[in-house]
């Protein structure tokens, strides 16, 4: 068996791609795959935190690389999830102690015992970037409906076309539906136009994201968030179901007695 | 030394780079690889090409302009001992052999080489040439067209965009949703009206009474 390396990233910092890797290996790993979560973003690791794993860490990326350990030995395992890992990244070192070249290894490594590989991309489209995307299948761009992040995300999309990464998916993360209906944001419409590549999700802004971010309990792990919901049924993409995209609020009480009487709308 | 190898050497009249035997893909790709690690150095620069005894038509060498293109190299230069390909080179406008004055100079009802480019534009991306350029796509904001002739874009323009970029006032832009950030021609600019057509309709900008003017393109 051979895994497949899926690479998040995003052009512009802050858009949520350290939550996006967190909650689609978590999906992932609810369903059944062996996933690990690799941080590339050395220097400046955060998936750890997200995953709650910071206190588990003992060796990293860079000790791999540069050969003070076994790739197992680096591996974190999840404390909920049996199936799901974490390879950390080095906090104290930069970009430069990994190159492309070695993240090609580390990953074709990973493949033969992992289903998915999920790497969490740095901002930027430097060398950070370059390491992240150098093992990738495939790539997710995240971003938010707003202009300086569309328009990142279409650099980012056009340095990937360039050297035939592919295929491409788009995740508009953090829409605010109330502000689109009242005509103070993007649409989804007006993003895909833009970027002009296949959406796989649409991720509503949501509270529960942030608390979940500073408790190290990633939404997707219940079912009790919309945004949670929508990762998971980008999980359910990644996985080849199909997923009909469907409006992006909680159910007002008329949606919700219809439910009662057995009609269920799809979900964001 | 391998004699698949493609060499790129420094002359006098910048680089000159030389294409080992192989596929014509296969010297592509080791072009692009060779660009690619060294694009600070590369761009802006001006290139030579022999291509030996390749037998090439205009979509080879529109594919290797463009390949240039995007590491901001400008192709001025094919050689080949092969007439179809000197002769396909010369009608796109490049010159057929290193020496510095013109080879025959093209006749005149014959246009500049166009350079065409078949993808869509994203932010970033930049094409320059010194005849005119045609896009199969559309031209993302953040994305550059700067040429010699006129631009004629097959989509939607959003980026910036230069045409008679060496002072010929006489070159047009034309695309299917001309709203581009910033619009020159020769040395005159132009932005778009802040707000939005609700529904775009294909127009042509050009330079009338010194300033720049776009109409629909059915009001010709």
């Amino acid at each position: 068996m051979a895994g497949k390396v899926i690479t998040i990233t995003s052009g512009k910092g802050g858009v949520g791609k350290t939550t996006a890797t967190a909650n689609l290996a978590v999906a992932l790993a609810m369903r059944e795959q062996r996933v690990v979560a690799i941080d590339a973003d050395i220097g400046l690791r955060n998936l750890d935190v997200m995953m709650g794993l910071e206190n588990r860490i003992v060796y990293d990326l860079v000790d791999v690389v540069e050969g003070r350990c076994r790739l197992r030995q680096a591996l974190v395992r999840d404390k909920r999830l049996p199936e799901l890992f974490l390879l950390p990244a080095a906090q104290t070192r930069d970009k430069t102690a990994v190159s492309p070249e070695d993240m090609v290894r580390v990953c074709d490594e990973l493949r033969q015992s992992f289903d998915y590989l999920i790497i969490d991309s740095p901002a930027g489209i430097e060398q950070g970037f370059r390491n992240a995307v150098a093992p990738a299948d495939e790539v997710i761009i995240v971003t938010n409906p707003e202009i300086a992040a569309v328009r990142d995300a279409d650099r980012v999309i056009g340095l990937l076309e360039a050297e035939e990464k592919g295929p491409i998916r788009l995740i508009i993360n953090r829409l605010k539906p109330e502000m689109v209906r009242r005509g103070d944001m993007l649409t989804s419409e007006d993003v895909l136009e833009l970027l002009a590549i296949e959406l796989i999700g649409i991720v509503p802004e949501d509270e529960t994201v942030i608390t979940a971010a500073n408790t190290g309990r990633p939404v997707a792990l219940s079912d009790d968030s919309l945004a949670g919901r929508a990762f998971h049924n980008i999980a359910r993409r990644l996985l080849g179901e199909e997923v009909p995209f469907a409006p992006l609020r909680e159910p007002g009480l008329l949606e919700r007695l219809r439910d009662w009487f057995g009609r269920k709308e799809g979900e964001p | 030394m391998d004699r698949g190898e493609l060499v790129i050497k420094g002359i006098r009249q910048g680089l000159l780079i030389t294409l080992g035997e192989g596929s014509w893909e296969d010297q592509l790709a080791q072009l692009e690889r060779r660009l690619s690690q060294g694009a600070t150095f590369f761009r802006g620069g001006r290139a030579a090409l022999d291509v030996g005894d390749r037998r090439l038509g205009p979509a080879e060498i529109d594919q290797v302009c463009e390949l240039l293109a995007r590491y901001e190299v400008e192709l001025w230069a094919l050689l080949s001992p092969r007439d179809e390909t000197a002769l396909a080179a010369a009608r796109k406008g490049l010159a057929v052999t290193l020496a510095q004055k013109e080879p025959e100079a093209p006749p005149l009802d014959e246009p500049v080489g166009a350079l065409v480019v078949r993808r869509t534009l994203r932010s970033g991306q930049r094409i320059h040439h010194s005849g005119d350029v045609v896009v199969l796509g559309d031209v993302h904001a953040g994305a550059e067209i700067v040429a010699g002739g006129h631009v004629v874009v097959w989509g939607k323009l959003h980026g910036t965009v230069h045409a008679g970029a060496m002072g010929d006032e006489e070159a047009v832009v034309c695309a299917l949703d001309l709203a581009p950030t910033q619009l020159r021609i020769a040395g005159y600019l132009a932005r778009s009206p802040e707000e939005r057509q609700s529904r775009p309709v294909p127009e042509v900008a050009r330079v009338r009474d010194g300033k720049i003017e776009a109409v629909p393109w059915h009001q010709r």
